[in-house]
């Protein structure tokens, strides 16, 4: 029997996308799947997830998180904290160096410019973990940074030992508070099961290495994307920017950055939903520790489920931390389409 | 006039110099830590702990690779990753681009709903996914096994999105010449398009290379065993386990160097292939 070229092709398709199917689907999308179930049982690990003996627990992992006062919560919304400073400050402050580095680079007067964008871009194509090691070794407390630092007279502080939030220790040095005895009406009170003060921290000492480390890590793709889009801007448009007598500002402000939008747009999303996920570098270097300053969602599900053996809780902080990727994203997109229109 | 052009002139002299300020400085940003790293990896213990900005070791030992050859399981590490990386790397780049070039060029009936589930698939963040690919690999009974570690990440939504850019942006005549010849659609995607889409190959072969290579959480949730252990996971464990025991900064530095090398020479050789990966990511 022969078959018709049409039913051919289709037969062809199908066996041509099989085998990625079966992957994606059985190692993407069943797991989703499987861990929906997880996240509302308490199972520890032991057996099978799916044996009627495993109890269910309903949304309890996830009211855990934010209604229930405890430990799970605290440590929730500890790590949820500093995980918001951390994606505070490391998307705005990569995005900016990027998008300059990619300005200077682009000067049509400079040369080397293939060196230089190579050197930008090396770290971030190198292995997270052995980074890491490189961090540790130049933060360490008689290490590269702190020589350099005290060779300006300025004594470094122990870096991965520091717990201290930079926001306290800059409200405390601009004199409006004193640090060690913060003020009572702070203390008390205070969203979800942090007081005021401990949601005022600001990031931590230990955790600014590992913001300096991703954003050291990540300007140079950027860098690459801001690259793409500066080339692509014709040259013509500048010129006669230069002839209606634009100045280096001017030309700046009112011509390249609105032809950079659509890119500044996607590298900020991109930003947003990889600074939500850090883990690598929390696991090399921090763990979580000193005082739970660098815990983040990522990790915290992490070791809830494979050190604590609290598969329950670990899914659905996992899960809730998919939700707040997915509403960044959906807020960016739907930014993005106001902007368009 | 001439005095106008004279100040134009010298502002282009002091902008130039900013310039090349900025760059020089940002580049010993970005590169020094990677001399720091080399260097410190030469240096006796006392040495590293005492000069670490000092890019010259003095005196110059090996002693910390003889020590990561010979006391640690780098030889295994070094082993598994380049199983794992090369097993997965040649199945990214056949699976991915086999379901690229259906998705571009093979008309057949749910191509669009499975395109768009492939972009829905890119859009999972992949911290989300660690507890539940442990569970499915528990289910299966791969768990701590070599499958764990190459099959579930073996096709990539992200590869099959790269190549499927890529054939549709090649010109139909040639496939068109092939069929007319009488080819099937597997010869002419193995004998006519593949061989055309070097560049796209190339790139979709180094970023499968290196993302596998690094990757550091995949190992933790589909392993446990030792035996098992990829370099970075290694890597991760030798630098928290000795934290008690002394700081041994040119053996993890030295070990660090090792993960790095390989990745270091295929940017060098291959740059321009990471800067359209790079940016081909960014398409998405």
């Amino acid at each position: 029997m022969r078959l018709s070229a049409k039913a051919r092709e289709n037969i062809a398709g199908w066996l041509f996308v099989a085998p990625v199917i079966l992957i994606l689907g059985l190692f993407m999308l069943l797991p989703i799947l499987m861990a929906m179930w997880v996240s509302v049982t308490d199972w520890n690990g032991q057996g099978s997830p799916f044996k009627s003996g495993v109890p269910f627990v309903g949304l309890d992992n996830y009211t855990k998180l934010f209604a229930e006062e405890g430990l799970t919560r605290q440590d929730f919304m500890t790590s949820v904290r500093n995980n918001i400073y951390y994606v505070g400050i490391v998307v705005p402050v990569q995005t900016i160096l990027a998008l300059g580095l990619a300005l200077v680079v682009n000067s049509r007067m400079l040369k080397g410019k293939t060196f230089f964008r190579a050197a930008f871009f090396f770290p971030s194509v190198t292995s997270s973990v052995a980074i890491s090691v490189v961090f540790l070794f130049i933060f360490a407390s008689s290490g590269a940074v702190n020589n350099l630092l005290a060779f300006f007279g300025v004594q470094g502080p122990q870096w991965f030992a520091d717990a201290r939030g930079i926001l306290h220790l800059a409200l405390d040095a601009a004199g409006l508070v004193n640090a060690d005895s913060p003020p009572a009406f702070l203390m008390s009170g205070g969203p979800f099961g942090l007081s005021w003060w401990e949601w005022l921290a600001g990031p931590s000492v230990a955790m600014s290495t590992i913001m300096l480390l991703v954003i050291w890590t990540t300007s140079g793709t950027f860098m690459l994307m801001f690259l793409a889009a500066l080339q692509d801007i014709p040259v013509t448009l500048e010129e006669a920017s230069m002839l209606d007598g634009a100045g280096r500002w001017k030309r700046l402000r009112f011509v390249t950055l609105p032809m950079l939008k659509p890119t500044l747009f996607l590298v900020l999303t991109m930003g947003i939903i990889s600074t939500w996920q850090v883990f690598d570098q929390v696991y090399v270097m921090s763990q979580g520790a000193p005082g739970k300053t660098t815990l983040t969602p990522a990790y915290l599900s992490y070791t809830q489920a494979f050190d604590n053996f609290e598969y329950g809780t670990g899914t659905a902080i996992s899960f809730v931390l998919f939700a707040i990727i997915v509403l960044f994203t959906i807020v960016q997109r739907w930014l993005l389409r106001e902007r368009n229109a | 006039m001439a005095a106008v052009r004279a100040d134009h002139g010298a502002r282009t002299v002091a902008s130039t110099f900013v310039g090349y300020f900025i760059l020089v400085f940002f580049a010993l940003v970005f590169i020094y830590p990677f001399v720091i790293q080399l260097s410190a990896s030469f240096k006796t213990e006392s040495n590293a702990a005492l000069n670490p900005l000092n890019p010259v070791p003095d005196p110059f030992v090996t002693d910390a690779y003889h020590k990561v050859f010979l006391s640690t399981d780098m030889p295994l590490w070094l082993g598994n990753s380049l199983i794992v990386t090369i097993a997965i790397t040649l199945g990214r780049v056949l699976l991915d681009s086999m379901a690229g070039y259906a998705l571009a060029r093979l008309r057949f009936k749910g191509r669009k709903a499975l395109f768009g589930a492939v972009i829905a698939i890119l859009a999972v963040p992949g911290v989300v996914l660690f507890i539940p690919k442990f569970l499915v690999l528990k289910q299966f009974g791969m768990y701590d096994t070599y499958t764990a570690l190459i099959l579930p990440i073996i096709a990539d939504a992200g590869g099959v999105f790269i190549m499927k850019q890529f054939f549709e942006s090649i010109p139909r005549s040639v496939e068109e010449a092939a069929r007319i010849d009488g080819a099937g659609p597997w010869r002419t995607f193995w004998s006519v398009v593949l061989p055309m889409g070097r560049p796209a190959l190339i790139t979709l072969t180094i970023i499968s290379f290196q993302s596998s290579w690094n990757e550091l959480p995949h190992s933790l949730v589909s392993v446990q065993s030792p035996d098992l252990y990829t370099l970075p996971r290694g890597l991760a464990v030798l630098v928290s386990g000795s934290l008690g025991s002394g700081n041994q900064y040119p053996l993890k530095l030295g070990a660090a160097v090792l993960a790095t090398i390989p990745v270091a020479v295929l940017f060098v050789v291959f740059q321009r292939y990471f800067v359209r990966g790079a940016n081909e990511g960014a398409d998405k």
